[in-house]
C-alpha cells in the first residue's frame, strides 16, 4: 500500500499521470491526515470534498485520453489569505468569519486549472501579520516539531504562513500555498525544515489575495523539496491584466530549467547579514552552506549590502502603512462582522467593529501604519522609509556587479517556543530581519534546509537572486538540498 | 465697471472665491473598473467587486478617463503633465466602501490653465476676465446614501462609487457671484465642447465646492469656508452671497470665521456647518500602492490633441469674421449643442449670417413653443439647410418659408417635397405679375394719381395688394421692379 | 518622535479602532518602543534619494474604455450583514 503521505507534488503527479494510482486515492488518503491532525490547528476549515472533487476529474480526464494539467491530482492546503469562491475565507480573523466570496483569486484558481485539489484552508497569523502564527483568531498552529530535550514544549511552526508549514512537514499534504510580505513563506519554511520560495514581485497575480501590504505581498509555493517548489510556482504564476502591478512576462519553464551545477555562479556572502552575537548554530549551517555551493561548481565573493540593518525598521514603516488603508475596508458594511452597540452611530459602528474583529497584532499595526502617514509626520516616517528602501534595492543593484546569487540563513534562529516572544512586539519582528531585504526590492528568495539546531530544531538558507532570476535561485537551492543530506522529520507525536 | 462689494458697518468687504468644479467624465466604464457608469440603474446593479472593495480587489485604469482628462487640460491652455501619480485619500464613511478614494494629489494629470470669461454675453462691451485654473486631477466618485427610506437605517448604493470625476481647482481669482457664475457656465461649455463631461449639474454629472472668504479691499486674505456639492449656478452664487455676507457679519461682530466646510440648504437658501467635525480630517495621503505612475507618451498626447473640436472662443471669432453680430455669435457658440447644430447647418453650404438669423428667430422660436431643446428638433441641420437654400435662390420668398417651415416641423416632410406639392414656388414670371399690377391700378386709380403726385408711402401698399394677387409666390424683388415701371 | 496617551486615542479615532483606557495605556509604550526603534531611519543620508514608487520597473497598462463588469447585485449584497432590498443598510447618518 503506498503511503502517499510520503510523496511530493512531482512523484503524486507523474504516478497518476503514469496510472500508477488514482487521484481519488491520494485524496481521501491525505483527507484523512488532515482530519486526523487537528491538534496541530493548521487548518481553519478542512474541505474533503473539494480534494475528492478535484481528484475525481483528473481521473476521469485521464480516463477519457485528456491532457493532464501542471498539478493533476496532487491535493493542495490553500493558506486561508485566497479568497476561494464558495469556501469561507478569514485571514484568520474575526471581522471575515463566515465570509464566503464569491470569486476565486487568480492564484488559486490557476492551481485548480492546472489539476490540483484543495484539502482545506490553512491556518495563518492574522492578516498575515506576524512570525509565530500566534496571532490567529482561530487559535496558534503548532509545529510538528519538537525538541530533541524529552519534552513537548509547543513550538512555532514560523508565520504568517504557520498553517502551510505545518501541515507540509506534518505530511498532511505535499504542499501549499504561502505568501510572503517580509519573510511569511520562507521563515516558516526554515522553522520546519522544508522549502519555500518568494518569487520576484509582480509573478503572482494578488487578485483575490487579502491585501496586507500591497508593495511586498508576493504568493509562492511551499513544499518538501525544490522540485516540488519549481512546479507549483509554474503553476501559480501569471500575467493578470486584473492586477496593475501584474509582470507582463511568459511563465518560464522553471521545472525543465532546474540544474544544480553552479559553475560560473559566484555566490556572495553579505558581510552585514552575519550580525553581532549571531546564533551559532546559524554560523555553522550558513558556513556549510558556502561549502556546498562551492562544491556545487560556484564562486564565493564576500559583498556588502551597506544598508541591510534599515531594512527592518523601513519595513515596520511601509508595511503598516500600506495596511492601515488595505484593511479600511473592513468596516462591517458590505461583508464581514458588524458590531453594532445600542443606539450607536455609522463611525461608532466602524470603531465597535474594528475594536471587537481585529486582533491585537493587526491593531497595532494599524496604529502604527496610521501614525505615520498622518499629518507631520508623513515626510519623516513614511517618505524617508520609501528613500531608504530605494538605497536597499540599489545596494542589491550594486551587488550584481559581482555576484549572481546571495547566500544568507533564512531566520536569526530555529524555531522558539510558542508564547516565547510575547512580551514585546519588537523582538518578534526582529524574526524578519535577514527576510525583510529581498521583500523591499521586490527580488526572488528562497528558503531550502540547512541542518539541524543543538536542539535537533530545522535552520534554513536563504538564496537571493536578481529580478526575475528564480531559475537561478531554484538552481543553488537545488544544489543544496542534494549535498545537505537534510532527511530529519517531525516525529508524529498528535 | 463697478466691484462687487458687501456693505458691512465698518466698511466695504470685497469677496474671494474659488471654485472646485467635480465634473463627471464622459466615459463606458469607471476609472478603475469595468462598470457601466450609465445614469439611473436599479441600485447597486453597475457595481462590480472591485467597486464594492472586496477583499483582494484591486484597480485597473482606464485609458479613456485620463485622455479626458488631458483633452480638457489642452483645452484651457493648461500644462499637461506626462507624469502623474495616484494617492489614496483614507477617510471612513460609507459611500467610500475602499475607506479610501483614489485620487491624485501630489502630482495631478494637468497643471496649471486658464479660462478667459465673458461676464456679460448679451453685452459686446463686456467686461472679460481671466479666471487661472491651478490643477485638473481624475479620482474616484463615491457612492450614494439615502437617509429618508428607512426610519433608523441609511441606505448605500455604489452605482456611481468609482465613476471617474475630474477635479478643476481654479485659483481665488473671482470676486463676486456673477464672477463666479460666469466662469462655470463657460466651464460647462467647455466641457461640453471638449465632450469630456455632459455638464448636467441636476443629475449631479458636475457639481461645485465653493470657497468663500472675506478681506477689506487690498487687506490679506480671510479665513476661508468650503460650501460643498452645489448642484446648480443660481444656488452657488445664492450661497456665494450668503456666505460672504454672513462671514461679514460675523466678523464686524467680533467673531472669527472658522475654516470648515458647510452645506448649501436650497429650502432656506442659506448655508450651514456640517455637523460631526470634532476632528478636521487627516486624509494621510499617500502613493497607491497598487497602482503604477502614469506616464503619457507622444503618440498619446498628439492624438488627444487632434481630437479637440474647434473651442468657443475660437468659434465666436470666426464667426464674427463670417459677419455676424458679436450677440449672435456669442449665443451660437455658449453651448456646444447649438454651436454644433449651426456648424452642421454650415457645412451644408448655408451662408453664415442667413442662417445664423433663420436659427435664432425661426428655429429657437418654434423649440421654444414646442418646449424641445435643439437636441430634440424635429428639423435636422440638412432639412434646414435644404429650405434656406430655397429661399436663397429665390425658389420661395421668405414669408412661404415661414408656411414651409410650419408644415416640416409638423410632418417632418422635405422642404422641396412642401413646395411642390403645395405648389409654392416663387413666380418670376413677369407676364403674370405685370398682369396683376395692371388689375390692381385699375382698380386704385386714386391711389396711383396720388403716388404719381409725390405721395411715395403708397408704394408698400401696391407692393401688398401685388403679394396678395400673387398668393405670396412672386419673387418680391421683381415686383419691386415692375411696380417701379408700372407706376413711373 | 514619541507619542502621549492623547495622541493614542486620537491615531485610534482616525484608524476607527474603539480602545479601552487601559488598551490606551499599554499602547503607549508599545508604539513608543516601536517608534524610538524606528528612528534610526533617520541617521540614513537620502540626499539625492527619490522615494522608491515602483518596486519592479513596469509601466502602467492602461484599459480599454469598453464595459466589462458589474451586473452582479447578488455577489455584491451576498456577504452584507444588514441587506436591505438592494441595499446595504447602515445606520442612520445625518448629514
Amino acid at each position: 500500500m503506498t503511503d502517499f503521505s510520503r510523496l511530493g507534488v512531482a512523484a503524486i503527479r507523474d504516478g497518476v499521470a503514469d496510472g500508477a494510482f488514482k487521484a481519488v486515492e491520494v485524496a481521501e488518503a491525505l483527507n484523512a491526515r488532515v482530519s486526523a491532525a487537528k491538534a496541530l490547528n493548521a487548518f481553519i476549515f478542512e474541505t474533503p470534498e473539494k480534494a475528492i472533487e478535484a481528484a475525481q476529474a483528473v481521473d476521469s480526464d485521464r480516463a477519457a485520453g485528456k491532457p493532464l494539467g501542471k498539478m493533476a491530482g496532487v491535493p493542495i492546503g490553500m493558506k486561508d489569505l485566497f479568497c476561494t469562491e464558495g469556501v469561507q475565507t478569514t485571514a484568520a480573523s474575526h471581522i471575515l468569519e463566515g465570509f464566503v466570496p464569491t470569486y476565486e483569486s487568480t492564484v488559486s484558481a490557476n492551481l485548480w486549472k492546472a489539476g490540483a485539489g484543495m484539502l482545506g484552508k490553512l491556518n495563518m497569523d492574522q492578516f498575515a501579520m506576524g512570525s509565530s502564527n500566534e496571532t490567529s483568531y482561530f487559535g496558534n498552529v503548532i509545529s510538528p516539531w519538537r525538541r530533541n530535550d524529552g519534552g513537548n514544549a509547543a513550538l512555532a511552526p514560523g508565520g504568517s504562513s504557520g498553517g502551510s508549514s505545518s501541515a507540509i512537514a506534518a505530511r498532511l499534504c505535499p504542499a501549499a500555498t504561502g505568501t510572503d510580505t517580509g519573510g511569511s513563506i520562507r521563515q516558516p519554511a526554515a522553522f520546519v525544515g522544508i522549502s519555500g520560495i518568494k518569487p520576484t514581485y509582480g509573478r503572482c497575480s494578488r487578485w483575490g489575495v487579502v491585501a496586507f501590504a500591497s508593495s511586498l505581498d508576493q504568493a509562492g509555493p511551499m513544499a518538501r523539496d525544490v522540485r516540488d517548489c519549481a512546479i507549483m510556482l509554474e503553476a501559480m504564476a501569471g500575467f493578470d491584466p486584473k492586477d496593475s502591478t501584474s509582470l507582463d512576462l511568459p511563465v518560464p519553464a522553471w521545472e525543465a530549467g532546474l540544474n544544480s551545477d553552479l559553475k560560473g555562479k559566484r555566490i556572495g556572502i553579505p558581510k552585514e547579514y552575519r550580525l553581532d552575537g549571531i546564533d551559532e548554530d546559524i554560523s555553522k549551517m550558513w558556513d556549510n552552506g558556502i561549502a556546498w555551493l562551492k562544491d556545487a561548481g560556484a564562486e564565493i565573493v564576500d559583498i556588502s549590502l551597506p544598508h541591510t540593518k534599515y531594512a527592518l525598521p523601513a519595513y515596520y514603516i511601509i508595511a503598516p502603512a500600506e495596511a492601515s488603508s488595505n484593511l479600511a475596508r473592513y468596516d462591517g458594511v458590505r461583508f464581514g462582522l458588524r458590531d453594532l452597540p445600542e443606539g450607536a452611530g455609522l463611525q461608532d459602528m466602524y470603531a465597535a467593529t474594528r475594536a471587537a474583529g481585529f486582533g491585537e497584532e493587526v491593531r497595532r499595526r494599524i496604529m502604527i501604519g496610521t501614525y505615520v502617514l498622518s499629518a507631520g509626520f508623513y515626510d519623516a516616517y513614511y517618505t524617508q522609509a520609501q528613500k531608504v528602501r530605494a538605497l536597499i534595492s540599489r545596494d542589491f543593484d550594486n551587488a550584481w556587479a559581482s555576484c549572481d546569487l546571495i547566500l544568507a540563513p533564512t531566520a536569526p534562529s530555529a524555531a522558539f517556543g510558542l508564547g516565547e516572544k510575547n512580551a514585546d512586539p519588537l523582538s518578534m519582528y526582529l524574526n524578519d530581519v535577514f527576510a525583510v531585504p529581498a521583500s523591499l526590492a521586490g527580488l526572488p528568495a528562497m528558503s531550502v534546509p540547512g541542518g539541524l539546531s543543538k536542539e535537533g530544531l530545522p535552520m534554513g538558507l536563504q538564496i537571493i537572486g536578481k529580478a526575475l532570476d528564480e531559475q537561478a535561485v531554484l538552481n543553488a537551492g537545488l544544489a543544496i538540498e542534494q549535498r545537505s543530506g537534510f532527511t530529519a522529520e517531525a516525529g508524529e507525536w498528535w | 465697471m463697478t466691484e462687487y462689494r458687501i456693505q458691512g458697518n465698518t466698511g466695504e468687504w470685497e469677496v474671494v472665491i474659488g471654485l472646485e468644479v467635480h465634473a463627471q467624465v464622459t466615459s463606458e466604464s469607471k476609472l478603475f473598473s469595468g462598470s457601466s457608469t450609465g445614469f439611473g440603474a436599479e441600485p447597486n446593479s453597475h457595481v462590480s467587486l472591485v467597486d464594492a472593495a472586496m477583499p483582494g480587489m484591486l484597480p485597473v485604469p482606464n485609458r479613456e478617463c485620463l485622455r479626458q482628462a488631458v483633452r480638457t487640460g489642452m483645452a484651457i491652455n493648461a500644462q499637461i503633465n506626462r507624469w502623474s501619480r495616484f494617492d489614496r485619500k483614507n477617510y471612513f464613511y460609507a459611500d467610500l466602501p475602499q475607506g479610501y478614494q483614489i485620487s491624485q494629489l501630489y502630482h495631478p494629470i494637468v497643471g496649471e490653465g486658464e479660462i478667459e470669461v465673458t461676464l456679460n454675453e448679451k453685452d459686446p462691451d463686456s467686461a472679460v476676465k481671466t479666471i487661472g485654473i491651478e490643477r485638473i486631477h481624475v479620482e474616484q466618485d463615491a457612492g450614494k446614501l439615502m437617509h429618508d427610506q428607512h426610519p433608523t437605517m441609511s441606505f448605500v448604493d455604489l452605482n456611481r462609487s468609482g465613476v471617474a470625476l475630474m477635479e478643476i481647482v481654479s485659483r481665488p481669482d473671482m470676486r463676486s457671484p456673477q464672477e463666479a457664475g460666469a466662469y462655470v457656465k463657460k466651464l460647462r461649455s467647455i466641457l461640453r465642447y471638449v465632450g469630456s463631461c455632459d455638464g448636467n449639474m441636476e443629475q449631479g454629472s458636475m457639481r461645485a465646492d465653493v470657497n468663500v472668504s472675506v478681506r477689506k479691499p487690498g487687506g490679506e486674505l480671510g479665513t476661508r469656508t468650503e460650501t460643498k456639492n452645489v448642484n446648480s449656478i443660481r444656488f452657488m452664487m445664492q450661497a456665494i452671497e450668503y456666505e460672504a455676507q454672513r462671514q461679514v457679519d460675523l466678523i464686524e461682530s467680533g467673531g472669527a470665521v472658522v475654516q470648515e466646510t458647510r452645506l448649501f440648504d436650497a429650502n432656506k437658501m442659506e448655508t450651514r456647518s456640517m455637523r460631526s467635525k470634532e476632528d478636521a480630517h487627516d486624509y494621510r495621503y499617500f502613493p497607491d500602492p497598487d497602482l503604477l505612475p502614469v506616464e503619457l507618451d507622444d503618440a498619446f498626447l498628439e492624438e488627444c490633441r487632434a481630437s479637440l473640436p474647434e473651442l468657443p472662443d475660437a468659434k465666436r471669432a470666426r464667426y464674427e469674421s463670417l459677419g455676424l453680430t458679436a450677440y449672435n455669435a456669442a449665443v451660437l457658440t455658449a453651448e456646444a449643442e447649438t454651436a454644433f447644430w449651426f456648424e452642421d447647418l454650415l457645412a451644408e453650404g448655408v451662408e453664415a449670417k442667413q442662417g445664423s438669423n433663420w436659427l435664432m428667430s425661426e428655429l429657437f422660436g418654434a423649440l421654444n413653443k414646442l418646449g424641445k431643446t435643439l437636441d430634440e428638433s424635429p428639423v435636422s441641420p440638412k432639412q434646414a439647410a435644404e429650405l434656406l437654400r430655397l429661399v436663397a435662390d429665390g425658389t420661395i420668398s421668405g414669408s412661404i418659408a415661414k408656411q414651409v417651415f410650419e408644415i416640416m416641423l409638423e410632418t417632418g416632410q422635405a422642404a422641396s417635397a412642401i413646395v411642390e406639392e403645395k405648389g409654392l414656388k416663387q413666380t418670376s414670371d413677369t407676364g403674370a405679375i405685370e398682369a396683376e399690377i395692371a388689375k390692381i391700378m385699375a382698380a386704385n386709380e386714386d391711389k396711383v394719381t396720388e403716388y404719381r403726385s409725390g405721395k411715395d408711402k403708397l408704394f408698400g401698399f401696391f407692393v401688398g395688394q401685388t403679394m396678395k394677387a400673387m398668393q405670396g409666390k412672386a419673387n418680391p424683388q421683381i415686383i419691386n421692379d415692375l411696380l417701379k415701371k408700372a407706376l413711373g | 518622535m514619541s507619542v502621549d496617551k492623547d495622541t493614542v486615542n486620537k491615531i485610534a479615532r482616525l484608524s476607527r479602532i474603539a480602545i479601552s483606557n487601559a488598551e490606551a495605556d499599554k499602547m503607549v509604550g508599545e508604539l513608543n518602543g516601536i517608534l524610538a526603534w524606528v528612528e534610526q531611519l533617520g541617521e540614513v543620508d537620502v540626499t539625492g534619494v527619490e522615494p522608491m514608487t515602483a518596486v519592479i520597473p513596469n509601466t502602467l497598462r492602461l484599459r480599454d474604455d469598453v464595459v466589462t463588469d458589474g451586473d452582479v447585485r447578488d455577489k455584491v449584497l451576498a456577504n452584507a450583514p444588514a441587506k436591505e432590498g438592494s441595499f446595504f443598510g447602515v445606520p442612520k447618518v445625518i448629514e
